[in-house]
Order: structure tokens, then C-alpha cells, then sequence
């Protein structure tokens, strides 16, 4: 056994651990020696990974009770890279839960599941073996839904939640089955290695991949399969969305990218644009609805289906461009993938556990009611401004990085006079440039309107400062945010020798060099002219304050004289009003104004009530009839299933003779 | 040649910070004079930000740090992107090429900076600002980006320097269709991103049409300062930009101290026919309605859109 393989072993070792300590251990020492525990997985996590891609190899092998090959767990450098972000994500955030944990999330079977699902979700990408991945996906899915419902005694929304989770996540699952199935019937074998390189010519290889590939959307979130994510997101505690947003979509990104560029690689140029036209519509809806989302946790799980798009969006394009023989842009569009896999990861994991700090301090997680947070909780507010510069992908933060890898490889990508390159990738350029312009927009509301301003509600009012793991968990995100954006070099370097050998080089002070298109990004040197510039301009400022200091005053401007009181500030809704005007056609929102007239006469106005409510157009154009008709046929068929036992004993026999018809063919 | 790079940036900021303050009392004074007025002289808006300084700044109750580090934020964005832009020479540094998509991302970091500003007092005219400006900044994206890729296909990088050089060795290319394109689609993109006519109103207070003027509501003394200051700069850079696309002559190709004077000389004199130009079509428009302004972006993106394609056709050919 080597080094890689103890890991691996230790790993299950914590786990077990952890669902033990879960078990034995009173409430109050509970949230601490779990969540020690859960962290430790994932820290192994991140060292196996770490060996794996430093060269080491090494497997463990777990025999099953059934007639079947044992289980095998061998990461590859694919998976190595994905295990290193699960593993980073599962500690932060639990660390985080050791503060945050309380009640039913405090409870042994919340503890239980929390460790079984990061576990799960770390040998999902060290799987060598279909069925080994299967397993861990169902476990990972199931040990999920027990997450969601945690808190099912609080709000009744919890449990529609978990019902819309589970059904979508075991949908992705029979197409993943469907795929593999097709795939392992074609090589005779279940292991990935004897799948890898598969033909892509015939009509079972392009149904294996669409089923494939939609199970794999499903889970990432991709539009129209996303409607999970805004329900379960909002519903879990903060670190379970942390990681199931975080982590868990990333393994749907896994999957899609080990499809499309291990088991069946060199497909078809449709294949490509399918994903990446999945990728542009999730990127653009997601960003939409986030735009005018209100609710803070709903907004982030709209903003994980765009950045996830944008994933999606960059694997399309790799596809598409190697199957026009530009391998060389195409390895960059794979490593702007990873790169935005890695960027979305950490400032992702911060914003959800900035939220729940948010949530836990004031009871609200409705934007609407938030406000002047940035005082009563300046730990918070200065990591979740951070993660919200890297959700904007503003420099110099990781976000940043990636999609500037994206725009060079997609300005790029259309060298050859061919013409649905030349349409597809201006095209692309435009959806991901809009996808940043709203998603700068999403986050300087998120951020605006939740931490500065006055606060709106007295929950808001009352707010403190989280607790002391709570913050280290932000710090530890924040520190990540900035130095995956500042030093992308070694990162990037990492990342694309993986998938493409050499074509990323680093510049002189760990800058991205993309060498083949001379592109070059040195976050470094761009932050030192930003503290160059910045010195005399604070060397201004401060001359200027020793002569004339700040003086406080009550009013500012109060337009007439008087203070105006909080509830006449702009809102989450109303700071989203021009663009839900603007985008009125693709969001819907549905407007009601109640005007309550004075009882003397009707032109005097006493009361006016305004409520606006966006809707998933999916969910209500897509779903709910599908569901609709659902129900209808399953009342129809109660028809055979009236009750009388005479008729079902007919049911069997006619069953038994069908059988041995067929059995006899 | 690295540390002429590095002097030219530098030189550039200092030259900008100078000069864009003249640059909007020129527009200033050209407006009033087209509209009959005596108007105050080019010098008033460094008389205003003389006096500004001096000002104590007044704090609300309620507001953040963001009130001070907003303005200051704002001018590292601003001074960034004067570093960035190729405006008297195409010489650049090799670490921190003027990459297209890089000083948009430094642009927008301003921006957020304002939006954050207005929001920060927490009153409703600023919130109705930065909303607006948000908005405006969402939409404009997109068209700056596929304008810059149009203008980058033919010479195949996105750094503006090597933009501006291909231009310079082949004039031609200024007059393509491809290029006329993308140039109105950038300058259409400009005077959004700078709220300028027909966009905002710069002169105005009135109240409910204003986008600028809302967010800087609460600001006074020096905050006030550097984000007047800030803003100018922003518009200064993005105008010295578009210069040097169009009329790309005269820029030093090389870090010699005359041809830095020459760079010089016609950077003063591009910005100042530019800036002209745009204060005398200003008399002449309306302030669109805001919610027109969606049209506008959108007349500009499809021409932005258009130019690319050209360029593919073009080259195909």
C-alpha cells in the first residue's frame, strides 16, 4: 500500500469516525468532534488528490457481496483535480458547521449523512470502475436528500423541496445507467480504463452520450433540469448548500467532462454544440433569474446554474473546436473549464457560508428585509464582498481568471473561415460577456443591499457577529479567493497538463501564458499598479484628512429636512426593477397592486400594497403540466386496481403465463 | 524597453490626470457657448476639485467605509486603465499587456465601486442611481466585448497595443467596414459607460432622470472629489482609446523621448477635436428615456455583432 492508497483507506477510516462520534457523543460535544472529523475527510481528500496529480499511484480495492467485480478506487488526474476541490469545500464548510450547527442540523442522523455524503462525494471521482461510481452517485444522492431535509420540522417548503431534489436526482440516475449500460455493453468491460476511447460513429455511441450527458446536466443544475437547485438550496442549511453547490454540481461537470473527452472522445460536432448550447441557455436563464432573485440563498443557487453553464459552455466549445481540428484553443476552453471549476468552488463555498452567517445572525435570509449588515458584522460583510468580487469575476480574484482563459480561447476559436464557428463563437463571446455584465449587477445587489444602507428590519437591526469557527471558515474561503486569482499560475500550469500537455506556460511572476494565441494575464503585476496607483491617491486623502477631518452629522441630505426612514431605501426587488422591465418577456414576473382607497373619497389614496413574485418559466410551462398529466393517467389506471382479489389473481396468472411464453421463445 | 514601458505608463497617468480635467471644462464651455451662455472658462473643473479638497467630507449616520474606499477604489480603476490603454505609445509592458477584456474588468471594478457608493447612504435617490447604472453597465458589456473581438480577429490578439500597431502599419484597415463597425458600436458603448447624452444628462440634478449625479448624492468634500475626478478620468481614458483606434498616427512605436513628445502632442490634440465633437452632438440630443436606453445598446450590440461576422467574411475572401 502506498501513500495515495492510505489515504484513501484513512479517509473511509474518518468517515466511519465521524458517523460514530455522531452516534456516541452527547448534543454539545457533537458539533465539534463531527465536524473535526468530516474535516479531516476532506483534508485527506485534498492530500490524495495532491499525490495522485504529483504522480503517485495507487488503488484500493473493496470486494462486494454480490457476483460482481469489486469496487475500484484509483483516482486519475481527471479525478485527482476534482477530489482536491470536494475535499477543500467538504472541510471549509464543515469547519463552518461546527459554529453553525444547531438544532435538527446538530442532529445524529444531520452529523451521519453530512459524513457520509462528503465521503461518497470524494470517491466518486477516484471510481475506476462503473459500478463503483454508481454506487458512490447513489450514495452521494441519497446521503443528500437526508441533508435537504433536515430542517423539515421547521417550514413546510423543506419536504417540496426534498421531493423535487429527489426525483430529479434519481431521474439523472436511471440516464446515467442507460449510458453506461450502452457503453458497457460496447467494450465488454466496466471499467473506465477498457471504456476509454471509444468509437463515436454509430447510433448506440451518440444516444449513450446525449443520456450520459443529460444525467450529468441534471445533477450539475443545467437548464431546463436545474428547478432543483433554487428549492433545495434555500431549504438546506447553509453548509450543506455550500456544499452541494460547491462540490456536489461539480461532480455532474466531472462526469460530462470524463464523457466528452475520456470514454468518447473525438464525437461528433453536434455533440459539442449540444453542450454548449445547454451551457449559454444555463448561463443566461440562471444570471437572469439571479438578477432579480430576492431571496439571498435562492439568488446563489441561480447563480451556481450560470457558472455552471459557463462550464458547460466551455466544454461545448472544446468539443467543437477539436472536432474542427483546433486542438490547440480547445485545450484552453478545457482549462478555462477547470479553472472556472476551481474559481467557482471557493468564492461559491464563501458566499453560501457568508449567507448562513447572515441567516443565523438575523433570522432573514430575504434581501428585502436585510440591510446595513456591513457594521453590526464586518467579518462577514468583508468575506462575502470578497466571494461577490469572484462571483463577478472582477480581478483580481479567481473568478477572473477563468473566464479570461474562456474569452481568449472563444476569440480564438474561429480561425478557419468555417462558418458555424464563425457564427457560434462571436455568439458565445456575446452570451458570456452578458452573463458577466448581470452577474456583476446579481452581486453588487446581493452585497449593496444586504450589508450597506440601513438596516430594514429589526432582525437586521439586532444582528452580531457569528462565532469564531463560523469566521475562520469565511477567512480561510476569502484568503482562497484571492490567492487562486492573484497566483493562477501554477494552478493553470496544474490544471492543463493534465488534459493537454505544455500549452499553458507561466509568465514571469506566476502569470497564465497561453502560448500558442501569445495571450499572457500576470494577476500580480496587475494588482502591483493597482497599489502603485493607490499610494498617492491615499497619500491625497490622508494630507486632505489632517487638514479637514470627516465631521458626523445627522443629515446628510435629506431632501426636505428630514431623515428618510429605512423602508424609503431601494430594495432587492426595486434595484432589479429596470432589468425585470427590460427582460419581461423571458421572466414574467407577476405584479400584484392592491390600492386601498380613503373611506371619504375614493381619489384619496390611504394604502397602496405591492407584491412582485418571479416565476420559474420551466417549472410552470414545462413541469407542472408534465405532472399534471401524470396524475391524470395514474388516476385512470386505478381502474385495474379496484380491490376485488379475484381480478388481481387474474393479474398474476395472466403475468405467469406471459412469462413462460416469453421464457419458451 | 522594459523601463520604457514602464515610464510611458506612467507617463500616461500623469498626463491624463492633468489634462482630463481641462478636457471636460472644454466640453463644458463648448456646450455653453453653443447654447449662448458665457460659461465659467476650461478651468473650472480643477478650480472645483481645488475647493473640493479643501472641504471637510460630511459622514450620515448608518454609512460604511465604503463611503471613503468607494471614491479611492474608483480612481485605482481609473488610473489602472489610463496605464493600460495604448494612448501615447503602443510600447507595452510585457507583464501587464493592455489586454482588452483585462481594462474592462479593470473598468468595471470603477463601477462597482460607484454602484456600491450609492447604495452605501442608504437613501432612495442613490439606490435609484447605482440600480440604473448597474443596469446600463450590464447591457453595455456585451457590446464592448464583441466589438473589441471584431477589431481583434484580423490581427489575431486582443492586446490593444498590437491593435493599434497593426493599424498604424495598415491604414486601410481604419476605413473596413469591419472597423467603422465596431468603432460605432464602441463609441455607442462609451457614452453609456460614461453617462453621457443620450444616455444621462451630466448637467443635470434634476432628480428623477439623473443616473451619475443620484449616486454621488451623499458624497462631499473629497470623496466627492476623487469620484468626480475618477469619472473624468474614465471618460478621458475611453475617449484617448477610441482616438487611437481611429486615428492611430503619431504614437510612438518605440520608447524614444521624441517620439514620446510627438505621442504626446497628437494625444492632446485627438482628445481635444474628440472631445469637441462629442460636446457639440450632446447640444444637439435629447435625453432618451430610461427605459429606451435598453434600444440603444441593443441597435449597438447587433452592429457589434455585425462587424464580427464581417470580419470572418472578409477574411474568408
Amino acid at each position: 500500500m502506498n501513500s495515495l492508497a492510505v489515504e484513501l483507506v484513512a479517509q473511509i477510516g474518518l468517515a466511519g469516525l465521524a458517523i460514530l462520534a455522531a452516534l456516541l457523543l452527547p448534543e454539545r460535544k457533537r458539533a465539534l468532534w463531527c465536524g473535526l472529523f468530516v474535516s479531516g475527510v476532506g483534508i485527506l481528500g485534498v492530500l490524495a488528490g495532491i499525490a495522485s496529480l504529483s504522480g503517485v499511484s495507487g488503488r484500493i480495492k473493496i470486494p462486494l457481496a454480490l457476483p460482481i467485480p469489486p469496487m475500484v478506487f484509483e483516482p486519475n488526474h481527471l479525478g485527482a483535480l476534482f477530489m482536491i476541490v470536494v475535499g477543500a469545500v467538504g472541510a471549509v464548510s464543515s469547519i463552518f458547521a461546527i459554529g453553525y450547527a444547531h438544532g435538527q442540523a446538530n442532529s445524529r442522523t444531520a452529523w451521519i449523512a453530512l459524513a457520509l455524503f462528503l465521503a461518497a462525494m470524494q470517491l466518486v471521482p477516484a471510481s475506476a470502475d462503473v459500478i463503483s461510481f454508481l454506487l458512490m452517485w447513489e450514495l452521494m444522492a441519497i446521503s443528500s436528500t437526508v441533508l435537504v431535509l433536515t430542517e423539515y420540522r421547521q417550514r413546510n417548503q423543506v419536504r417540496s423541496a426534498a421531493l423535487w431534489y429527489a426525483v430529479m436526482t434519481q431521474l439523472s440516475f436511471i440516464m446515467l445507467i442507460l449510458g453506461f449500460a450502452i457503453l458497457a455493453k460496447k467494450s465488454g468491460s466496466t471499467s473506465f480504463a477498457s471504456m476509454s476511447g471509444m468509437n463515436t460513429n454509430s447510433a448506440s455511441s451518440s444516444l449513450a452520450f446525449v443520456a450520459l450527458i443529460l444525467g450529468f446536466a441534471t445533477k450539475a443544475g443545467i437548464v431546463p433540469m436545474h428547478i432543483w437547485l433554487p428549492r433545495a438550496h434555500p431549504e438546506a442549511p447553509s453548509h450543506v448548500s455550500a456544499l452541494m453547490s460547491a462540490a456536489m454540481v461539480k461532480m455532474g461537470v466531472y462526469g460530462a467532462i470524463l464523457v466528452a473527452t475520456e470514454l468518447l472522445p473525438g464525437g461528433h460536432p453536434w455533440w459539442g454544440l449540444l453542450v454548449l448550447i445547454l451551457g449559454a441557455l444555463s448561463a443566461l436563464y440562471g444570471i437572469l433569474q439571479a438578477s432579480v432573485a430576492v431571496d439571498l440563498k435562492r439568488l446563489l443557487a441561480y447563480s451556481t446554474t450560470e457558472n455552471v453553464g459557463l462550464m458547460f459552455l466551455a466544454l461545448g466549445a472544446a468539443l467543437l473546436m477539436r472536432a474542427y481540428g483546433l486542438a490547440q484553443v480547445a485545450d484552453y476552453a478545457l482549462a478555462s473549464c477547470l479553472l472556472l471549476v476551481i474559481a467557482h468552488a471557493a468564492f461559491k463555498t464563501l458566499l453560501f457560508l457568508g449567507a448562513g452567517a447572515v441567516l443565523k445572525a438575523t433570522g432573514e435570509g430575504d434581501l428585502d428585509k436585510l440591510g446595513g449588515l456591513g457594521a453590526r458584522m464586518p467579518v462577514t460583510s468583508a468575506t462575502f464582498a470578497i466571494g461577490a468580487l469572484g462571483a463577478a469575476a472582477l480581478p483580481v480574484t479567481a473568478g477572473f481568471v477563468g473566464e479570461w482563459v474562456l474569452f481568449q480561447a472563444l476569440i480564438h476559436g474561429a480561425k478557419p473561415a468555417d462558418r458555424l464557428l464563425a457564427v457560434v463563437m462571436p455568439l458565445s463571446v456575446a452570451v458570456v460577456a452578458l452573463t458577466a455584465g448581470l452577474a456583476l449587477m446579481t452581486f453588487v445587489k446581493a452585497f449593496g443591499i444586504a450589508f450597506l444602507g440601513r438596516p430594514r428590519s429589526a432582525g437586521a437591526a439586532d444582528a452580531h457577529e457569528s462565532g469564531a469557527w463560523m469566521q475562520a471558515a469565511m477567512a480561510i474561503g476569502a484568503v482562497s479567493v484571492v490567492v487562486l486569482g492573484l497566483v493562477p499560475g501554477r494552478l493553470g500550469i496544474q490544471t492543463a497538463l493534465n488534459l493537454t500537455r505544455d500549452s499553458v506556460g507561466i509568465a514571469s511572476m506566476s502569470g497564465l501564458n497561453l502560448e500558442k494565441i501569445s495571450a499572457l494575464l500576470d494577476p500580480v503585476a496587475l494588482f502591483l499598479l493597482g497599489v502603485v496607483v493607490l499610494v498617492p491617491v491615499l497619500a491625497k486623502s490622508f494630507a486632505a484628512a489632517r487638514r479637514s477631518p470627516r465631521r458626523r452629522v445627522d443629515l446628510a441630505w435629506g431632501s426636505g429636512g428630514m431623515r428618510m426612514s429605512p423602508r424609503m431605501q431601494y430594495t432587492a426587488t426595486s434595484y432589479a426593477e429596470p432589468l425585470s422591465r427590460i427582460f419581461d418577456d423571458v421572466l414574467k414576473p407577476e405584479r400584484d397592486i392592491v390600492v386601498t382607497h380613503s373611506a371619504e373619497s375614493q381619489y384619496l389614496v390611504e394604502r397602496v400594497r405591492f407584491r412582485q413574485q418571479v416565476i420559474d418559466i420551466f417549472e410552470y410551462r414545462f413541469y407542472v403540466p408534465v405532472l399534471r398529466r401524470l396524475d391524470r393517467m395514474g388516476i385512470s389506471a386505478r381502474k385495474v386496481q379496484n380491490g376485488r382479489i379475484q381480478i388481481y389473481l387474474l393479474y398474476s396468472f395472466a403475468a405467469l403465463v406471459i412469462v413462460l411464453i416469453v421464457a419458451s421463445l | 524597453m522594459k523601463t520604457g514601458a514602464v515610464l510611458i505608463s506612467l507617463l500616461q497617468i500623469i498626463v491624463m490626470i492633468l489634462l482630463t480635467p481641462f478636457l471636460i471644462g472644454l466640453m463644458r464651455q463648448v456646450r455653453n457657448r453653443l447654447e449662448g451662455r458665457v460659461g465659467p472658462g476650461v478651468g473650472q473643473p480643477w478650480r472645483d476639485l481645488r475647493k473640493l479638497f479643501a472641504k471637510e467630507p460630511l459622514r450620515a449616520p448608518g454609512t460604511s467605509w465604503i463611503q471613503a474606499g468607494g471614491p479611492v477604489l474608483l480612481m485605482v480603476s481609473s488610473l489602472s486603465v489610463c496605464a493600460l490603454v495604448p494612448l501615447i505609445s503602443t510600447v507595452q509592458s510585457r507583464l501587464i499587456p493592455g489586454d482588452l477584456f483585462v481594462v474592462v474588468s479593470v473598468l468595471l471594478l470603477g463601477t462597482v465601486a460607484l454602484a456600491l457608493v450609492g447604495l452605501d447612504a442608504g437613501t432612495a435617490f442613490g439606490g435609484m442611481g447605482s440600480s440604473r447604472h448597474m443596469t446600463i453597465a450590464a447591457l453595455v458589456e456585451p457590446t464592448v466585448l464583441v466589438a473589441v473581438f471584431a477589431l481583434s480577429v484580423p490581427i489575431g490578439s486582443s492586446a490593444l497595443g498590437d491593435i493599434v500597431r497593426a493599424r498604424i502599419a495598415d491604414p486601410s484597415s481604419i476605413i473596413s467596414l469591419v472597423s467603422l463597425l465596431a468603432l460605432v458600436a464602441l463609441g455607442i458603448a462609451t457614452i453609456a459607460e460614461t453617462s453621457r447624452m443620450p444616455v444621462d444628462n451630466p448637467a443635470t440634478h434634476l432628480e428623477l432622470t439623473m443616473i451619475h449625479e443620484a449616486m454621488v448624492l451623499e458624497s462631499s468634500g473629497r470623496d466627492l472629489a476623487w469620484l468626480e475626478l475618477g469619472s473624468w478620468l474614465r471618460l478621458g481614458a475611453l475617449l484617448g482609446l477610441i482616438g487611437s483606434l481611429l486615428l492611430p498616427w503619431g504614437m510612438a512605436t518605440e520608447p524614444k523621448p521624441l517620439a514620446v513628445l510627438l505621442g504626446l502632442a497628437m494625444l492632446g490634440a485627438k482628445l481635444f477635436v474628440l472631445a469637441s465633437l462629442l460636446s457639440v452632438t450632446e447640444v444637439f440630443l435629447a435625453k432618451l428615456r430610461l427605459f429606451r436606453v435598453p434600444e440603444l445598446l441593443a441597435g449597438s450590440f447587433v452592429l457589434a455583432l455585425l462587424a464580427v461576422i464581417a470580419s470572418y467574411i472578409l477574411e474568408a475572401r
